[in-house]
């Protein structure tokens, strides 16, 4: 039997999400927590193994550690595997260079080899803050129906929209005749979704390519898609109708949070067919005595207190006479009696002591200007002290 | 940790539970809303440093094993070692085993090959968390042949059980088999420490002169032969040899200072799913409840231990019940002192009624 993989997929993981402040101080994007009890690199990682991908280079660069021990050997998505698997790719020092990632069409020229160990015939890309379900094997067949060379995944944005996003102006058949990157006046709707796959010898010859431009900035979107429609290559784009979510910013973070809730979520995680694999915690199941209602609970939490529109993640405990409204709790976090939450993302370990009241109710909030719409977020690790108030819309990371 | 190998039995007692042990050896009832019976002792033996465990099984294993997988989710999945299933006919015996030394003749071969220095056994039809390893500093410090670990409570009659007398030094006077007095007594957990030696040489000698019952046979003549010690476990412990010792047991758990005890650490491990995070509807009303990953609730559930993936339909009011992984009870029923197996699903607007004393019992995937 050939040693070679039909395709693999590099997951773009090196980016700090600056817009996410206080929660990527010490940790990479994809490793934030999301939906109680998973991360963000749960969704990627588990739509590759779903799709019969079994091969992953995860590209890291920003604060790794949690990262790393995170994505581990792989065996939570099934991705231990004797040959293929999930493998994290840093920048690492060769013979003659030392080099950071510049870029995300340098991070994956810099592990071409990594690659070329699989002679695959296809390279999908990934980035690794998206919140979706997605079958890349549909896009593969897509890809080689068209005979493409590159397949863009896209989804219709609302056109008011659309000047935040790459934008994709297609012919009749798919195919792309050109690309804007943010766009002033969109003409079309489509936004890429940063998910690409390519056709594996044209990635290299391109990727080494751009690497000899001086004046490229080594970006996908920037460099690589241009010139490749430039130079008349075979591009199409792959319409994606589902659930799909930038959480790069606060507000969208919050909003992916709150998608899950409901019986008939906008985002549904409960339902057994492509479930979404995480490095699920050993913990006990909930207890809960108390108002909890429109929420999500995670394993190991003890909820005495009220909790109501919320997502509370593994191990919190909440005592009698607290109350979470509005609210995203990520993990290991412990809310004192008499303590009041409203509208706020609170990363994993924080303790709020007792009478302490962070944010305010959501409808005042929304009316404060701040970069966070009014949300109030609370850094990792730090505690809050006895009647301590934070707020709406701070961004805290050291104690109150 | 001084060199030790353990033994469990997964299906030993059976006869004592039979609803649940249909379908399933002891070891992998279901319990606590996410864990099986045999996580208990698996854990225990984990974290006193055992890493050589094997597990005797009987009939009806596939769940047990199906549940133990390679072991990595207690840490077992060793190069050296590990956790190694010992299936019936494995080693010695020529027919299925009928009892106790039977079963562990069957396991003389695995215990002689970890050649580790001391021998642990186990059941697995209890709930309690116990550091094994001060049981074995107990067993060197007082030079015992063997120790017995006893819980001390109200004995409640099962179909077999050892009660053991002991002087002010732990010494055992006496091991009585299904005495009949009642009250407090010291009841033995059936969990044991021996050296390796000496246990392959009793069992060797135990079948040469044709003894069947390890109780009787053994323990019983070995309080005038050996050194027999007793080891005083004074923590949460729960039998769980009868439907309603199941069902208080789980029950048990709402209470917060056996949580705590139990779970407040994290230290029992257990086979790990992919369920989402537990969900509550804007109907929902939980009250001293544990819920795990996968419910959905939109009814109203109170003093409940909901296992994974359980649905609670809008209206219905479930009381004082055990619901096993993936029931699902319809709108508008009405439970209470009930314990369903797995898969069962209750169709909307039924009542269904046990009892404290003799819980209303639904067969693993009814239909009601």
């Amino acid at each position: 039997m050939l040693r070679k993989k039909e395709c693999v997929a590099m997951l773009l993981a090196g980016g700090q999400g600056s817009r996410l402040y206080a929660l990527t101080s010490n940790i990479a994007k994809p490793a934030v927590s999301f939906g109680s009890k998973y991360r963000i690199i749960d969704f990627p990682l588990s739509n590759c193994i779903n799709s019969g991908i079994d091969t992953v280079g995860v590209l890291t660069q920003y604060q790794p550690l949690v990262l790393n021990e995170y994505v581990g050997n792989g065996q939570p998505w099934d991705l231990d595997r004797t040959f293929g698997g999930v493998h994290i790719l840093s920048p690492y020092e060769a013979k003659t260079d030392t080099s950071w990632y510049k870029g995300t069409a340098n991070a994956i020229y810099q592990n071409i080899r990594f690659i070329k160990m699989y002679d695959p015939e296809y390279v999908l890309i990934l980035s690794g803050d998206h919140i979706y379900k997605m079958d890349y094997n549909k896009m593969l067949n897509a890809h080689k129906a068209a005979k493409a060379d590159c397949t863009i995944a896209c989804m219709q944005v609302p056109i008011k929209e659309a000047s935040r996003f790459g934008i994709l102006n297609t012919n009749a058949d798919g195919s792309i005749y050109e690309f804007e990157e943010k766009p002033k006046k969109p003409k079309s709707d489509l936004a890429s979704m940063g998910i690409y796959i390519f056709t594996a010898e044209k990635l290299f010859k391109y990727l080494e390519e751009d690497d000899k431009d001086p004046s490229s900035e080594k970006d996908f979107g920037k460099n690589i898609l241009p010139k490749m429609l430039a130079a008349g290559e075979r591009m199409f784009s792959y319409r994606f109708e589902g659930y799909w979510k930038d959480v790069g910013t606060i507000t969208s973070l919050w909003e992916a949070n709150m998608d899950l809730l409901g019986v008939v979520p906008n985002f549904e995680l409960t339902d057994r067919e492509n479930v979404i694999h995480s490095r699920s915690p050993l913990a006990p199941p909930a207890y809960v005595e108390g108002e909890v209602i429109n929420s999500i609970v995670a394993t190991g939490c003890e909820v005495e207190g009220k909790v109501s529109n919320s997502v509370i993640g593994t191990n919190c405990t909440i005592e009698k006479g607290a109350e979470v409204n509005d609210s995203v709790l990520m993990g290991n976090i412990t809310v004192k009696s008499g303590a009041k939450i409203n509208y706020s993302i609170i990363d994993e370990d924080v303790t709020i002591c007792e009478k302490a009241v962070i944010g305010a109710a959501r409808e005042d909030a929304e009316k404060i200007e701040s970069k966070t719409s009014g949300i109030t977020v609370l850094g990792r690790g730090i505690s809050v002290g006895k009647g301590a108030k934070v707020p709406a819309g701070e961004i805290v990371d050291r104690n109150v | 940790m001084v060199s030790t190998v353990g033994v469990i039995f997964s299906s030993i007692n059976e006869e004592d539970i039979p609803e649940l042990t249909k379908v399933r050896s002891t070891g992998s009832i279901p319990f606590g809303g996410r864990y099986r019976l045999v996580d208990f002792a698996l854990s225990n033996m984990v974290n006193s440093g055992i890493t050589t465990v094997g597990m005797i099984t009987k009939n009806n294993y596939q769940s047990l094993m199906d549940h133990l997988g390679s072991g990595k989710y207690w840490d077992l999945a060793r190069k050296e070692g590990g956790l190694i299933l010992l299936p019936p006919y494995s080693g010695e015996t020529e027919t299925l085993y009928k009892n106790r030394l039977e079963a562990l003749k069957g396991a003389t071969s695995f215990i002689k090959k970890a050649n580790e220095d001391f021998v642990i056994l186990a059941d697995s039809d209890a709930v309690y968390k116990l550091d094994y390893s001060k049981v074995i500093e107990a067993h060197i410090k007082n030079n015992a042949d063997i120790t017995l670990v006893y819980h001390e409570h109200e004995i409640e009659r099962s179909h077999y059980y050892i009660v053991l007398e002991t002087d002010k030094n732990d010494k055992i006077t006496d091991v009585q088999i299904n005495p009949t007095a009642g009250g407090v007594q010291k009841h033995y957990m059936n969990v044991m420490v021996a050296r390796t030696s000496f246990l392959l040489r009793t069992i060797q000698n135990a079948f040469q002169h044709g003894y069947t019952s390890f109780g009787r046979d053994i323990l019983s003549p070995g309080v005038k032969m050996y050194n027999l010690y007793a080891y005083k476990f004074d923590g949460y412990y729960a039998n769980i040899n009868s439907l309603k010792a199941y069902f208080n047991a789980n029950m048990d758990l709402l209470k917060k200072e056996v949580r705590h005890e139990i779970y407040g650490d994290r230290s029992i491990y257990t086979k790990v799913n992919d369920s989402a995070p537990a969900k509550f509807a804007d109907t929902a009303v939980v009250k001293n409840s544990l819920v795990s990953d996968g419910c959905i609730i939109e009814g109203t559930v109170e003093n409940c231990v909901l296992f994974r993936g359980v649905k609670i339909g809008k209206g219905a009011v479930v009381k004082n019940c055990v619901l096993m992984t993936d029931n699902i009870v319809g709108e508008n029923c009405n439970l209470s002192y009930v314990v369903s197996d797995k898969n069962s699903v209750i169709r909307d607007n039924r009542v269904l009624a046990g009892c404290e004393i003799q819980p209303y019992f639904i067969n693993k995937g009814s239909l009601i």
